[in-house]
């Protein structure tokens, strides 16, 4: 069901509880001449691990950046708990709050310590006081282990603490799901799995995650589900335990003999 | 006859130290000492400067240089948003605002708005004789610093923005609190360049006229050596610029060490 803006002209408002916290519908992203998504149609219901997997260059990121529009689709359909977030009404800042997003290199800001990356947006967006915005941050840097680096500068932390204090800083904003995009690939393999161990709680505790990764492992035993993309389009997804054990399609086969 | 490397290069060293020494100690004996002290180091010159070159002079030339360098900073922020701009026009009008007031000579600028902006368009600009001369250093400064802060911009990565606006942050916000903090950082060395370059500009505004009690150091200094016929309000003139930008540039190198680290 698609929501229309409300009479009070605010479309958030619509939220429907029923409807899946992720829906897209024939989704195309082209770069120029050269289209990345394919016509991609997917759900992620309340509650479930979506894990993307597939060969570099498939659009699995693409694809993820779509869902809190970092990237513009070229056509087809977004909704997010039901709401059409391409419909011009939509505030667009509002809805990315809803959605945590989690970056391959991180992104923390250099330039705050990290009390004050996490703090920030809490502030500044949803109109939170200091002292409200410091009790929400401490309570998610504990909740990765890092209580005692609030201080620190993100040039003083290893990778993985880089990255533990990148989810803390997108939980403290509440969100309803939360979108990582390849979280441990630009980690040392050391490193991996403390950041892996916060991703399992955070699953463990229900929420909706759309993961893009290359860590089998983790989708295989955190994952709900698994879409295996290759060149645009999805070409196998279903239980991890089994696509992964035995994929059907070939282009599955092919890719998973190279990493297993 | 074969000289080892280490050898013929310790010679040559040698004898380039000996040429330099020797061209330090003729300028040396040759100089008329005297005379120099005469014509640059009168103290009885000196002491009757103070206090007017520090109250009038120096205060002027640091009063109209953090004025023109605030001016072009804002002027400069808007020119280079406008020039990052994805919005066509804002885009043109900067490019062509920045190749206009960086390509012509700052003096000219100066003039044109003292001279003749009130004559051709009736526009009479505050604070006479100083206030065109300063807007004329703002335009100047704007188009240089804006430039220099498009680079700063340019220059932090693109995943910041993006972790931003992730965030709910608005282009805005994201801006003011994430993109031009980190990028201030890398503008340190050139805009300290730019206020060294602006503090000696100062000097270019006696063009559009001047008056005893708005007088900068270097026409202080000019009226002063043609009035005692001597050059030692000169060196002193000289000296408080250094004064000035030495401990400045200093500064400028300790906060970009600083800031460094934690980055």
């Amino acid at each position: 069901m698609t929501a229309h803006p409300s009479p009070s002209g605010d479309p958030l408002e619509q939220i429907e509880p029923e409807a899946p916290a992720i829906e897209i519908r024939d989704l195309h992203k082209s770069f120029g001449d050269h289209e990345v998504l394919k016509g991609i149609s997917l759900e992620v219901r309340t509650g479930e691990v979506v894990c993307v997997i597939g060969p570099s260059g498939s659009g699995k990121s693409t694809l993820l950046r779509s869902v809190n529009l970092l990237e513009e689709p070229t056509s087809g359909q977004i909704l997010i708990e039901g709401i059409d977030i391409l419909d011009p009404e939509v505030d667009v800042d509002r809805v990315r709050t809803r959605i945590g997003m989690v970056f391959q290199q991180f992104n923390l800001f250099p330039h705050m310590t990290v009390l004050g990356n996490l703090c920030l947006a809490q502030q500044r967006v949803l109109g939170r006081s200091r002292s409200e915005a410091v009790n929400v941050a401490r309570e998610n840097l504990a909740k990765v282990g890092l209580a005692d680096r609030e201080d620190a500068y993100p040039a003083h932390l290893s990778g993985g603490q880089q990255q533990r204090v990148a989810i803390a800083r997108s939980l403290s904003m509440n969100p309803d799901m939360m979108l990582f995009d390849e979280p441990t690939s630009a980690l040392d393999p050391e490193l991996v799995g403390d950041v892996l161990e916060v991703m399992r709680t955070l699953a463990n505790e229900g929420m909706t995650m759309m993961v893009v990764t290359h860590e089998m492992g983790f989708a295989r035993e955190v994952g709900s589900r698994v879409i295996f993309m290759d060149d645009g389009q999805i070409v196998e997804e279903g239980d991890p335990r089994e696509v992964l054990a035995r994929p059907r399609e070939p282009r599955t086969q092919a890719f998973l003999s190279k990493v297993l | 006859m074969a000289m080892r490397r280490s050898t013929r290069r310790r010679v040559v060293r040698l004898a380039m130290y000996a040429l330099f020494v020797a061209i330090i100690a003729v300028a040396l004996l040759t100089t008329d000492w005297p005379r120099v002290a005469n014509q640059f180091l009168r103290s009885e010159i000196a002491v009757d400067q103070f206090p007017d070159i520090i109250t009038i002079a120096l205060r002027n030339t640091l009063l109209f240089t953090l004025i023109a360098f605030t001016g072009g900073l804002l002027l400069g922020i808007l020119l280079a948003l406008m020039k990052l701009s994805s919005i066509g026009p804002y885009r043109w009008f900067a490019t062509g605002y920045i190749e206009l007031f960086r390509g012509v000579p700052a003096l000219l600028t100066i003039f044109a708005i003292g001279y003749m902006l009130p004559i051709a368009l009736g526009i009479q600009v505050p604070f006479r004789p100083v206030g065109s001369g300063l807007l004329g250093l703002i335009l100047v400064a704007g188009a240089y610093m804006a430039e220099v802060i498009r680079a700063g911009i340019q220059a932090v990565p693109k995943g910041q923005t993006e972790a931003s606006r992730s965030l709910g942050m608005s282009p805005f916000r994201t801006m003011m609190f994430v993109v031009l903090p980190q990028g201030f950082r890398i503008t340190i060395p050139p805009m300290t360049n730019e206020f060294v370059l602006l503090l000696k500009d100062t000097s270019l505004l006696f063009i559009v006229g001047t008056t005893p009690v708005l007088k900068e150091l270097t026409v202080f200094a000019r009226d002063e050596a043609s009035r005692t016929g001597n050059s030692t309000v000169l060196l002193m003139a000289a000296m408080l610029y250094l004064v000035v930008t030495i401990p400045l540039t200093r500064f400028a190198a300790y906060l970009e060490r600083r800031l460094a680290r934690s980055r």
